[in-house]
Formats: structure tokens, sequence, C-alpha cells
């Protein structure tokens, strides 16, 4: 008879995760028992307070490094500085989502089930209120984030991509205006996104038959014993390479990397614009966390192997996001493509097989989280009557007519052109560094001529906006309200910060960059 | 504390040291926060700033100007003279280290002095040339912005900063070459700017990268110190990686295209930005790293034949143009073709370009003005050929214009004698064959110099009125605009004996530049070069002379194989587009074809092929999902393939 053994769980490691799931379950029951008039602003303090206090708590364990819960989750310093990115860039996309003022009723529609294009639609638009149900699904996506970036196994892995997706999925179908590019932009993304997985699960079957056969260990799918396994294990290691390859795509996949990356701009244009925000800051942040714990953690002595394929993908992702982003007319597919490029830049950090390579990509992650969010919170205010301009030919003379957002989009675009003093420059520094010192010039090569590339669209968009004459269909910059103010100033701050005294975040960075496993 | 000295000691001679700023020059950082400040206030208040700002635009680099005179004297009392503030830790990443600071030393404080000297007297001519443009508020927010970020670019202590300032400088081109937007050509002529400067910054970023790889460090001093340690090929890679940012932003070969189209902005920004002061950063570079420059005999030969073609190129280029903004820009060019030829040459050869690159800023930034005050009389026309006996109308800016040309084709005892004629002769100094090469290039350059200077100078103010119908009697200038041209053609007469007598010693203070090389023997003597360079100049000028006092066509002539080519930059644009823009467009293309279709078409192709019927290809291609997941398999099958097969290397 074996004595049945209970995993001993660190709650107190745990607690922002389970303060943001049961938050969310919260949230549900809100739903059901509240008052609808109240529920906005209930379910938004909700969601708020508990992005709060889940980074109370990650900030209160700043010195764990742990591995609980029978091995499936490690708090360690990445997963602490990474879930502590997440949080404040998801308190940051709450305000953008939860902002009402922009436009009647906000970004979402009332009835997602409502047809599109119907009188039914067309009444919703005028200013019904958006659901509420919004708030819980994000809040399940953050809490599966969180899981995301510290899962110490495969499989707990694999659970928290689909937590985090499938909240992601349906939010991209909530817009309010545009209902058919936003459905199509969530059907897309759902069958997309579902095929990855079916590659990343597929792939984690393979190392789990590699694993087997090692001496003295029972087959497995946590990180401890896939290191193991790759140093000594009798079996065929194409196992290995080709499970390796498919857990690669399904990451790589959600982190928009070339050749994956074809769902990227067609979900950004399609979805409700602070989703969008939300997507491209904090799941980037996940993707990346994510990848970084595989090929830093369980892989770490095949980087011989993986270094020139993924090396390859990444120079492929920045030369797609770049040249591709020269041809945009519209700025949310802009957007799309510089997140492309940027996913590029992230992987060359990921590749430099140091802890300056992980802290500079933390660095990264956090710093352009910051920029793109306040991005995305300029494009919600441009709007007209039908909602909001995204078409570039729509932004000339911009800055005429409110000089104070055009100047503020104007310091983003040239923080993601690299442009010294904003956090665009320190950031692609800060794994380009790494990366030479570990001896791979090509990419940094490849990164610094697609960073050169990859500044012109950028600069037509803010010729565009200053040295046009405004034309009739010129938008005006509605006010924004307190709430997506607050997480414009948020990213316009953090973007000149970082960029200027980048030594505080890159020092925790730094001491947040070492792996347990 | 006797180990201490031991260690002292021990260090090698000609070490690079910088010792701490104290006192006044505690508040260097001053030179760039002012005019940021006062760009920032500009663009900040809008509106509200359009009747005085453009005098808080003025003000604030006569401020500059009175701090940086305060600094050099300062800096002249000092034993070690040059200083290092450091601001902050900019960058700390693993081994990096990248200081926000900055370096205060003779060669950054002559710069400094001709930023903010000739600067302010630029934007005082601005404040009238620009007076009846509802944009001038505008302009001079981008103007100080450009100041603070060139003055940012000379004053850094390290490569980085160089490069923020580097980036600025380009940043505020852009945008002033762009300011009459209206224009498509000052558009399409801002665009080009911006792309060849972004292939010369690629060039400086992976510089820099490389110093991070190979000495760990971007610190001026360090990086001094120990390039000796460095393998021939990588200093060679390194160098060579300089010059190119250093071409891009000098418009030097073969990166030269975009400077005299950068001519569309207004002309201060001409006189200021593409004559003065940015288009000169590629000689600061160089000179700066003279210690990298001077390591490798093979780099030093490839700068000096950069700046030996460039120099031709321009003369050529610019005797054939008639566009009187383009002329200069040409003969910009060629100036600094010489500057590239001094700081190639090494040794002594650097305080020489340098004293060069100091008397263009004066004679250069005149011409430019007195083109301007030209242009302003004669409703913005800029064609050569329309102007003609202009000497009897605009006084002041006939006299000033005769300095300015008088200066550069170096005619004694004008600035550019003093400073021209001595690289010319350090030239003759090389070894062997090169020194004739060198040398005649640079004494031919001369002579054409003076060639195509004296026919702009006739064409425009003697011989025959050639006016178009619509100007009656042109005007000179308001005193604002004719003041700083008064000033600057006393710097182009008086400048270049004093820069001349004086500077080299001062500069010989700065790292690196006071060593000095084994001089060779000139192949000829020093009074024969001044003599012959004396004889190609009086020539060349003569024959221009008499070939154009009479006046010119007003239509372009049918002309010869040579004039035609130089007519076209010598073909370099066609050459530009064949093998740069051309295949940049098409691979463009290609990728947004391929993200679009590509994938798709390739499967649907097959489908047609297989099936047959155009109905069933019409009907596959709406299903845009399919298409995205197919290109996701073939990527994957791509990649796995890829994994495998670097497996199956790892195997045998």
């Amino acid at each position: 008879m074996t004595e049945l053994k209970l995993p001993s769980i660190d709650y107190a490691a745990l607690a922002p995760i389970l303060i943001m799931l049961g938050a969310a379950l919260l949230g549900v029951l809100v739903e059901a028992f509240v008052p609808r008039r109240r529920r906005h602003l209930v379910q938004l303090s909700l969601a708020l307070a508990a992005v709060l206090a889940a980074l109370v708590m990650v900030v209160r364990g700043a010195g764990d490094r742990l591995i609980t819960i029978g091995g499936a989750i490690a708090i360690d310093g990445p997963a602490l500085f990474l879930q502590g990115a997440i949080l404040v860039l998801a308190a940051m996309s709450l305000l953008l989502i939860g902002e009402r003022s922009v436009e009647r009723g906000g970004a979402f529609v009332a009835q997602a089930a409502v047809t599109a294009e119907s009188a039914d639609d067309r009444r919703q638009a005028e200013g019904k209120n958006g659901a509420t149900e919004v708030y819980p699904l994000t809040t399940f996506a953050i809490g599966g984030m969180l899981i995301f970036v510290a899962a110490n196994d495969l499989l707990t892995m694999f659970i928290a991509l689909e937590v985090f997706s499938l909240p992601l999925y349906l939010l991209c179908a909530l817009a309010r205006r545009r209902r058919l590019l936003s459905q199509e932009a969530a059907m897309k993304y759902f069958l997309l996104g579902a095929y990855a997985s079916a590659f990343f699960l597929f792939g984690v079957a393979l190392v789990y038959g590699f694993t087997a056969g090692i001496p003295g260990r029972a087959a497995g799918v946590d990180f401890a014993t896939v290191h193991a396994a790759v140093k000594e294990s009798p079996a065929s290691p194409v196992l290995l390479f080709a499970g390796m390859a498919l857990l690669a795509i399904g990451l790589l996949f959600k982190a928009a990397a070339a050749p994956f990356h074809v769902w990227t701009p067609d979900v950004y244009q399609g979805a409700p614009t602070p989703v969008t925000s939300f997507m491209a800051a904090c799941t980037k942040v996940a993707a990346f966390g994510a990848l970084l714990r595989v090929f830093h953690v369980a892989f770490a002595d095949a980087a011989w192997d993986f270094t020139p394929v993924l090396g390859v993908v990444a120079v492929l992702t920045m030369l797609v996001g770049a040249v591709l982003a020269v041809t945009q007319t519209d700025i949310k597919r802009l957007l799309a493509y510089s997140s492309i490029a940027n996913a590029g830049y992230l992987l060359v950090g990921v590749l430099a097989p140091s802890g300056a390579g992980i802290s500079g990509t933390m660095f990264y992650l956090a710093a352009y989280g910051f920029s793109v969010l306040a991005a995305f919170a300029v494009v919600t205010l441009v709007r007209d009557a039908d909602g909001e301009a995204t078409h570039l030919s729509r932004w000339a003379g911009l800055g005429r007519r409110s000089p104070f957002y055009a100047g503020i989009f104007t310091f983003i675009l040239l923080a993601f052109a690299g442009i010294p003093l904003t956090s665009g420059f320190t950031s692609k520094f800060a794994v380009f560094g790494p990366a030479l010192e570990a001896g791979h010039a090509w990419l940094v090569v490849a990164g610094v001529l697609t960073s050169m590339v990859l500044a012109f669209p950028y600069l037509r968009v803010v010729v565009m906006m200053w040295l046009s004459e405004p034309g009739e269909s010129t938008p005006t910059v509605t006010v924004p309200g307190g709430l997506t103010a607050t997480a414009l100033m948020i990213g316009v701050v953090a973007t000149l910060v970082l960029g200027v005294v980048p030594a505080p975040l890159l020092d925790l960075a730094t001491d947040a960059a070492a792996f347990v496993r | 504390m006797d180990e201490i000295l031991t260690y002292a000691q021990a260090e090698p001679a000609g070490t690079v040291a910088y010792a701490e700023a104290g006192g006044l020059l505690s508040s260097v950082w001053l030179l760039v926060a002012i005019p940021l400040v006062s760009a920032a206030i500009l663009l900040l208040l809008g509106r509200r700033a359009d009747r005085w700002g453009h005098w808080l635009g003025v003000a604030a680099i006569g401020a500059a100007f009175v701090l940086g005179l305060s600094y050099f004297f300062q800096l002249r009392g000092l034993e070690n003279k040059s200083v290092e503030l450091s601001l902050w830790d900019f960058i700390t990443v693993g081994d990096l280290r990248v200081d926000f600071g900055l370096l205060f030393d003779p060669l950054a404080a002559v710069f400094v002095l001709l930023i903010t000297g000739v600067g302010f007297l630029i934007h005082l001519y601005a404040v009238e040339y620009m007076a009846h443009d509802e944009g001038r508020r505008r302009f001079f927010a981008y103007f100080n912005l450009f100041v603070a970020a060139m003055l940012l670019l000379v004053l850094g202590n390290n490569y980085v900063m160089l490069y923020f300032g580097w980036e600025g400088v380009g940043l505020a081109s852009y945008l002033l070459i762009s300011f009459w937007y209206g224009r498509p050509s000052a558009a399409t002529a801002g665009k080009k700017a911006f792309l060849m400067n972004r292939v010369g910054d690629a060039g400086l970023a992976i510089g820099i990268f490389i110093m991070f790889a190979t000495l760990g460090t971007t610190q001026y001093d360090e990086v001094f110190n120990g390039v000796g340690a460095l393998a021939g090929g990588t200093v060679l890679v390194l160098g060579l990686l300089l010059l190119l940012g250093a071409a891009g932003k000098s418009g030097q070969f073969p990166l030269q295209a975009w400077l005299p189209d950068a001519m569309e902005g207004p002309t201060p920004v001409s006189a200021l930005i593409h004559a003065a002061t940015m288009v000169t950063a590629g000689v600061y570079l160089i000179a700066r790293s003279n210690p990298v420059f001077s390591a490798n005999s093979t780099l030093q030969l490839v700068v000096v034949s950069v700046g030996a073609i460039t120099l031709l190129m321009g003369c050529l280029i610019g005797a054939a143009k008639d566009d009187i903004k383009r002329v200069l820009a040409w003969s910009t060019v060629s100036q600094i073709g010489y500057m590239f030829l001094g700081v190639g040459l090494g040794g002594a050869a650097y305080a020489l370009a340098i004293v060069h690159l100091l008397a263009h800023g004066f004679f250069k930034a005149n011409m430019f003005l007195g083109a301007g005050s030209v242009m302003h009389g004669m409703n913005d026309q800029v064609d050569i050929r329309r102007f003609g006996g202009l000497s009897k109308y605009m006084k002041v800016t006939w006299i000033t214009f005769m300095m300015g040309w008088l200066a550069i084709i170096g005619m004694f005892p004008f600035s550019g004698f003093f400073s021209k004629e001595p690289i010319i002769v350090a030239a003759f100094e090389r070894e062997g064959w090169t020194a004739w090469l060198f040398g005649g290039a640079a004494l031919l350059g001369a002579g054409l110099t003076a060639f195509y200077m004296t026919r702009l100078f006739v064409l425009t103010f003697h011989g025959p009125k050639r006016w178009t119908e619509d100007i009656e009697h042109p005007h000179e200038s308001p005193k604002l605009m004719t003041i700083p041209l008064i000033l600057l053609a006393i710097g182009s007469v008086g400048a270049g004996f004093l820069l001349a007598t004086s500077v080299p010693d001062w500069l010989t203070a700065t790292a690196g530049l006071g060593a000095q090389e084994e001089g060779h023997e000139a192949v000829l003597s020093h009074t024969v070069i001044t003599v012959l360079s004396l004889l190609v100049t009086v020539l060349g000028a003569g024959l221009a002379w008499m070939l154009f006092r009479n006046g010119t066509a007003t239509a372009p002539q049918p002309a010869g194989v040579l004039v035609t080519a130089a007519r076209r930059n010598l073909y370099t644009d066609a050459f530009n587009e064949a093998v740069f823009e051309k295949p940049g467009i098409f691979l463009t293309r290609a990728l947004v074809f391929i993200d679009n279709r590509g994938v798709d078409g390739l499967v649907n192709g097959l489908a047609a092929a297989v099936g047959g019927g155009s109905g069933r290809l019409r009907r596959l291609q709406t299903g845009f999902v399919r298409s995205y997941a197919t290109s996701i398999l073939t990527g994957a099958l791509l990649v796995v393939a890829a994994f495998l097969a670097v497996q199956a290397g790892w195997l045998a």
C-alpha cells in the first residue's frame, strides 16, 4: 500500500494567480446577480482591485525562488518579473477597456449575438451600454497568462495557454462597430489558434516520448526531466528535435513570429482596439515569457541546435514585419506589422544564452508593452461619426487639428523607431548587446538593418500628421475620459523614463534573470 | 601608495585620460539643455508663442554661444585640456555599461563655438528671411532642436551619446528639409535624405555594436586605449563602418546624392545644417576616432580615396549646375571631400582638416546666406542663367559674396588659402606614387573649384541682365539679413590666418590629435606647391571669367559627354535607382505578394492544374483562413525539417 502523498502548496507564492482566477469567478457571479446599471462600475472596480491585489502579492513575494504544487509552477525571478509586467500592463488595458466616455457605451457590443448589419446592430451601435462580460473574460485571460509564465511543466503550460487564449478569442468578436470584421477576426484567431495549439500538444507528446528511459527517472514533461533527458536520454533525438520544433511553433504563433504571423494583422485590425492593445502588450509578454522558460530551462543544453533555426525565424520575422509595414495603409495593421517586427527583436534576446539575454528580453517586453498600449490608446481617440478612423489617409494633418495628441503619437512612433532617449532605443540595446556577446552578430546586423527600414513607415505617419494640410475628412481627436488619459499618460511617461533612466528597471530585470529548475 | 605609483607609471605613453569636470565646466550640460528647452517651449506653447517665439530661439543660441565662449576660456587655463562630466549611468546590461556623460576638450570646444557662433548669425538672419512664413515659430523650434542635437553629438563622451546626437540631427534635418511640405520636391528630397542617412546610420550603429562585442565599452577613452589590442581585420571593419556612417552624414561618395537635393529646404537651413555644421559631423566622427583610423593604414587609404573621389566629383558636377543653391551644395560636397582627404592623411593633417572645416563653416554659410539674399530680392529665382548684373543693385550681398568666393577658391590672403593649401601640401607628403595621385587630385580640385565658383559669381553679379520679366528692380535685403552677412564675410577674410596659426596647436591637446607621425619628405617642395596651387586657382578663375563675363544662354545648351554626365550627377542617381531602388521595390512587392496570395496562389495553382476549370480556382480564392493555415503549415514543415536537418548534421 503506497500512501497517498499530497503535494505541498505554497499559497502565498500562488496568490497572484489565485486572486485573478477568483476575481474572474466572482465576476461571473456579478453578471448573474448585480443589477445591469451597476454592473459596469462593479466589474471594472473588481477587475482593477484584483489586478492591484495580485500586483501587491507579486511585489511582496519578490524574493521567492521556489517550485510548488507538485512541480507544476515555478515562482522564480523571471516569473515574478513577467507577472508584474503583465499585471501592470493589464491594469492599463483594463482602463482602456473600461472607458465609456470616448464612445457612448464603450468600445464593446451590447449583445454579442446580434446579427451584424441588422437594424438591431445599428441600434446597439448608437450607444447601448456594452457587454460587461468583457471583465471576467479579461480577468480569466490575465490569470492564464500569470500561470503561463510560471508553468514548470509542459502540460501546465498548455492548459495555461488555453485558459488565456479562449477568452481572447471571444473578446476579439466583441467590437461595437464593424461587427463583421470583428467576428471574422475572432473566427480566424480561434481556428488558427486551435491549429497552433494542436502543434504544441503534439510537441508535448513527442518530448514525453523522448524522456522515457533515462536511468533513474520516470518519464515526464516537467522541465527538470526534459532537461535531464536532453543530456542523457537514450531515445532517438528525432523525437526531441521534432518535439522541440512543434513546441516552438505553438509558442511562436502566440508571439506572432513569421511565418506564423499571418493572423496578426487581421486580428489586430478587427478586434476592439482596447483588446488589441491588451493582446499586443500582455500576450506578447506571456508568449515570450514561455519561450524564455522553455528554451532556457528545458532545452538549454540543445542551444547549439535550436539557435540557428530560431535565428532564421527571427530574421525572417524582422524582415516580414519591417518590409510589410512600409506598404500598410491602416494604422492598426501598421502597428500589427510593427509588433511582428518587434517579435523578431525579442527573439534575438531569447536566443542570447545568458542572464543578460533574459533580462534584456524582459526589459524589452515591459518597455514595448507601455509604448504599444499608449499607441493604441491614441488610436481609440482619433475618430469620426463611424467610430475610429484608422485609415492612414485620414490621419493627414492631425498635427494641425490636435497638436497635443499628434505630438504624443509622434513620440511613441519615434520610440518604436528606436530613436535615442526613448525606451525603444534602450530596449533594443538591451537585447542586441547580449546577442553580440554571445556571438550572434548576424542577428544584430539583421536587427539594426530592419529597424532602419522600419523607421520609414513610422516617420511617414509623422510627416503625414504634421506636414499635411488637414482635409475635410480629417477626424478630430476626442477628448479622452479619465481612464484612457491615465493609461495614455502612464504609457508615455514610462516610454520616456525608460529611455532616459532605464537603469532601475534594468537592474531589477538583471536581479530577476535566473530561472529555477 | 608605492604600488599605485608604479601602476600609474606602467601605463603606456599616449594613454587617453580625461579629467573630472569641475567649477564652471561642471555646468557644461547647459549647452545642450538651453536650446532643447527653448525648442520644447516653442513647440508646446503653439500659436501663443507666434509673436515672440523667434526671438526666444535666437536668444537661446546666443546664450549658448556666450556660455560656450566662457567654457572655452575656462578650458584654456587647465592643464589637462580634456574634461569629462558624467551625468548618470545610462544603460547597464550584463557587462555593458554606457555612461550618460559629456566631454569638453579642444576638439569639442571649437565645434561648440562654430555651431553656436555661426548658428547664432544664421538664426538672426532667419528671423527676417522667414518673416512672411506663417510657420516661423515651428521653424525656429526645429532649428533649436537641431542645435541641441548637434551640440550633444560633439559633446558626448562615448559613441552612444554621439549616436543620440547623430539621430537627433538627422531627424531635425528631415523635418527642416520637408518644411515646405507643399512642394512635392521638398517631400521627396526629405525622404531621400532620410533613406541615405539611414544607410550611414546603420553602419555607425553596427560599428558601435562591434565596439561592444570586442572592447566591451563605447567610452572614448577606453575604446582608444583598447583599439591597439584588436586584430587588424576587426579595426578595418570597425573603421569602414564608422566611415560609412560619416559618409552618409557628410554626403560623401557613395552616399552623396541626398545633400544637393536637401537644398529644397529654406535657405537658412541649407546654410546652417547642410553647409556649416551637420554635414561636417562625419569629419568630426573621423577626427574624434583618429586612434581607430590611425591604427590601420588600409583604412586611411580608403578614407583618403573617398575624399579625393568626392572632391573631384563635387567639382565636376558643380561646374554643370545652374541652380545657385545646388552649385553651392556640390561645392560643399567637394569641400568636405578635402576635409576627408585631410583626416585620411592622418597625423598633423587631422588638425588641418578641422581648420578647413571651421573656415568652410564661415565662408560657406556666408555664401548660402548671400544666395538667400539674392533669391529674396529676385522673387525666389534660383537659376543663375536668370541673374546677371546684380552687383549694382545688391551692394552688400555682392561684396560679402565676393569675400566668400575669394575664400573658397583659396586666394591669398583669404581664409581658404590658409586652410586648403596645407591640405594639398600634406597630400603631396604621402609615400611614393600615392603622393602624386592624391596631391594631383587635390591640386586639380583647387583649379576646378576656382572655375565653377567664378562661374557662379560672374553669372550672378556681373555681365548683362538676364532676369525674368516680372522683376524690375531687385532690392537689397533688410538689415537683419545683411548684418550676419557682413560678420560672416569678416570671418571669411580674417579667420583663415588666425585659425591656421592657433588652432592646430590648440587641438594637439585633444586625444590622439597631437600624435605626430614621422613626416615624409614631400615630393615637391612647399613653395612649389604653393605657387602651383595659386597658379591653377588663377587659371581656373580666369578661364571662367573669360567664358562667362558676357553672360550665358538662358536655356540648356547641347553639350558634350562630360558636361551631360555632370548635369546628370555623373549618373550616380541612375546607378542608385538601378542598384538599390528597383531591387528594394521588387523585394517589397514580392513579400506583399507572398503574404497576401503567394502560398494561397501556389496551392490554387496546383489545384487548378489538377482539377482544371477556372471556376474552381475562383471559388478557392475566397477562403482566407485556409490559406493562412496553409502558410502556417508550410512554415511548420520548414521549421521541423530545419530542426531535423540540424540534428542530422549533429549526428554526422
